[in-house]
């Protein structure tokens, strides 16, 4: 569904959009976040971050409800995903819980032409990405290893090797810039999600060398979700993240990741200025895993309850509702119909899971090279006689 | 038809080109590659011909050179990755083993990483630690890769070109040690006529041993058998090529002829490419055995030294004591 733009985020002087009528007619200045919707609900109108960029954004009445709507649902998919696992219908999940502002804001701002590279916890971006969320599903069933078609979607594979996925990104933004595909509205531009746990590997620091040093239109998308499993943040960085991004020669900048509208905003401006031709932009989103690493997880083991509470407080739906109800943008006739579409898409999900079938034995053999390998097609003839000779066997 | 006396280094040269010119879309990208035409001046003079986007100079990140040359493929290049010597491809092998080599299988069959990357292998140079190894056998155990090895100057013109077509992800080795040895190539062959890339090739036809090897080690086999014709000792020398997938059918026609196999190679021995062959030569050829299939091969141990390395890496004099071995059986 199509969003309103941010009201032109301009590095380093004021936007001139007319003010949104939604807004409080707030305007402030941060070294810290950039939040555009507090936990209570209020709107700011826009916000100045310390390189002088000011953010906004100009929603329809419309394009608010759209944003609450795709964070609820994504937040129900997910949860239907847990109790699938819980039931044995999943080998394992990464829940997105908490960060489904961080996923919607980012991934609404993609627009069509881009080109987005996933860890194994966007589920919330491949929703905006018009993909059937069963996909993920099936992967963390064990039936394949991400059925979607990246070309498609725009939305590549997901990378469980933590980090690896900042360098394709990296190499794809090269290949969009060597294609002349940027420097005006229509260019494209890549964006690269990691955590802050992969802000400490080696790829992701090499794909910050290149892209700086090869002005590659890309956004490095950190969801600063404090936990890297059970290490917390301290234990990868003794900067905040975003200010790492100096070092490597391109801006920083550190939003609110439980707010969608801020992350919006902030995401929308990197993702133009890549498409501009002004190189890279490391944005930290910064939010909080609301669950376990994934379904095999305890983090009661490292992490206390007052701090999780802390952190409810600044639910990412909650808000938006709040906001949705002060303004009148939205009643509770629409808020019962929203968790209705929730409920139902959720139920055709466990449906449509439990009918997934397994796949073929024999299939193990396929797509292993292009070209294929006399050696592989003897070891599938081989499992083809060893499975027939079993009695009454259809493989 | 065009033939020309070249180099094994100036054959790749020439190759390269040919790649660049025939797909625009071919990209050379590695460390030193660009102005300085790579360490071995493989690349010597190509990105003053085609231009700093075709042939990238990059951050020295080897990791890096492996993980965006995936990007680039996903886009629809076809990246020719030159990792600087043996030794340091290691940064980058989490990207070739968990990504290059598993984005087909991963997507079942909807993207394709269609990767060359070369590695100059082996020792004989007299080098330093690091720059004499061969890591043949860590690609070779890692399904989808492909992974060949050219002997001579006329391979290494037609076997780059193939490894460039194909959208198999290809691990490319190239003998450094023989970079300089000539021979004649033949320019003009269209690349689907030519031999193909993955298939095994007898270099010299005998009836009393089946000597087998792959690149660097080829020479000397070729000399081995030379020297044993004093000794009236026919070898027949097979030069591999592929490696992954192994090309076998004409190791075993050869066998059941000879009776007797040595397999050559630097790599150590241990869980290497001999031992691989070895039980495939001897379920296929179990009744055809005079003795088992014996491995002239580098030590199980670290490389050494350069004072030490004639006497690590296999010879001519290591490989007839194992032709006298396997006779002696």
């Amino acid at each position: 569904m199509a969003k309103g733009d941010p009201a032109g985020a301009t590095r380093g002087k004021r936007a001139t959009t007319p003010r949104s009528r939604k807004a409080s007619g707030k305007s402030t200045s941060t070294d810290d976040l950039v939040q555009l919707l507090t936990p209570e609900g209020d709107r700011i109108d826009r916000v100045t971050w310390i390189d002088g960029t000011e953010y906004s954004v100009d929603f329809t009445d419309e394009e608010y409800r759209n944003l609450y709507r795709d964070l609820v649902l994504v937040r129900r998919l997910d949860a239907e995903a847990t109790a699938l696992q819980r039931q044995g219908e999943l080998g394992i999940w990464a829940s997105l819980l908490g960060q489904e502002a961080a996923q919607v804001g980012s991934g609404r701002a993609l627009r069509p032409q881009d080109m987005a590279f996933p860890t194994y916890r966007e589920h919330g971006v491949l929703y905006c990405r018009g993909i059937d969320p069963i996909m993920p599903l099936g992967l963390f069933r064990g039936v394949d290893l991400g059925g979607w078609d990246p070309n498609e979607f725009k939305f590549n594979m997901y990378t469980i090797v933590i980090g690896a996925q900042t360098l394709h990104a990296t190499g794809y933004a090269m290949g969009v810039a060597m294609d002349g595909r940027t420097g005006g509205d229509d260019g494209e531009a890549v964006i690269a999600y990691f955590g802050d746990g992969a802000s400490a590997q080696g790829d992701v620091n090499e794909s910050f060398i290149w892209s700086a040093v090869f002005n590659a239109p890309i956004v490095f998308f950190c969801q600063n979700n404090q936990y890297a499993i059970s290490e917390p943040l301290e234990r990868q960085t003794r900067i905040p993240l975003y200010q790492r991004a100096a070092g490597f020669g391109f801006p920083g900048v550190r939003v609110d990741g439980n707010d969608v509208l801020a992350t919006y905003a902030v995401t929308r401006a990197a993702l133009d200025n890549a498409r501009h031709g002004q190189g890279p932009t490391l944005v930290e989103a910064y939010t909080y895993r609301m669950g376990a690493h994934t379904t095999t997880d305890d983090p009661t083991r490292y992490r206390i309850a007052s701090e999780v509470e802390a952190w409810q407080a600044k639910d990412p739906i909650a808000r938006v509702k709040a906001f949705l109800t002060k303004e009148r943008i939205a009643d509770d006739a629409f808020f019962a119909e929203v968790d209705e579409q929730a409920r139902q898409e959720a139920l055709n999900l466990r449906e449509r899971v439990l009918a997934m079938p397994d796949p073929q034995p024999l299939s193990l053999f396929d797509h292993v090279y292009p070209h294929g390998s006399p050696e592989v097609d003897a070891q599938r003839e081989f499992m083809a006689r060893y499975l027939d000779s079993f009695e009454g066997s259809v493989h | 038809m065009a033939t020309e006396t070249l180099t094994l280094g100036k054959a790749l040269n020439r190759g390269l080109r040919r790649a660049l010119e025939n797909d625009p879309k071919v990209v050379i990208m590695g460390e030193d590659v660009g102005k300085l035409g790579g360490v071995f001046r493989i690349t010597d003079g190509l990105q003053k011909d085609f231009g700093e986007n075709r042939v990238i100079d990059t951050p020295l990140a080897e990791s890096g050179i492996i993980g965006t040359a995936v990007g680039l493929s996903l886009r629809g290049y076809r990246p020719i990755c030159e990792i600087q010597f043996d030794g340091f491809v290691y940064p980058a092998y989490d990207q070739i083993v968990s990504q290059v080599a598993k984005m087909h299988y991963r997507s079942q069959g909807k993207v394709r990483v269609p990767m060359v990357i070369r590695i100059p292998y082996g020792g004989g140079i007299g080098a330093v630690e690091h720059h004499s190894e061969s890591p043949e056998a860590y690609f070779a155990h890692t399904a989808g890769l492909k992974v060949v090895s050219c002997s001579n100057p006329q391979d290494a013109y037609t076997m780059i070109q193939q490894a460039v077509i194909s959208d198999d992800p290809v691990i490319f080795l190239e003998p450094k040690r023989r970079y300089h040895e000539k021979g004649t190539v033949e320019l003009d062959t269209p690349l689907d006529e030519a031999y193909p890339l993955h298939a095994a090739r007898v270099v010299r036809p005998g009836r009393d041993v089946t000597l087998l090897a792959y690149g660097p080690m080829v020479r000397t086999a070729l000399d081995a058998a030379t020297a044993a014709e004093e000794d009236g000792r026919d070898l027949e020398v097979i030069d591999l090529r592929t490696l992954s997938p192994l090309d076998l059918a004409p190791v075993y026609e050869s066998v059941r002829r000879t009776g007797r196999c040595v397999v050559v190679h630097e790599a150590p021995s241990n869980v290497g490419l001999g031992a691989e062959i070895a039980a495939r030569i001897t379920e296929e050829c179990f009744y055809s055995l005079e003795a088992p299939v014996l491995r002239v091969t580098g030590f199980d141990t670290p490389y050494p030294p350069a004072r030490l390395e004639e006497e690590y890496l296999p010879n001519l004099d290591r490989v007839l004591e194992a032709v006298d071995r396997s006779f002696g059986w």
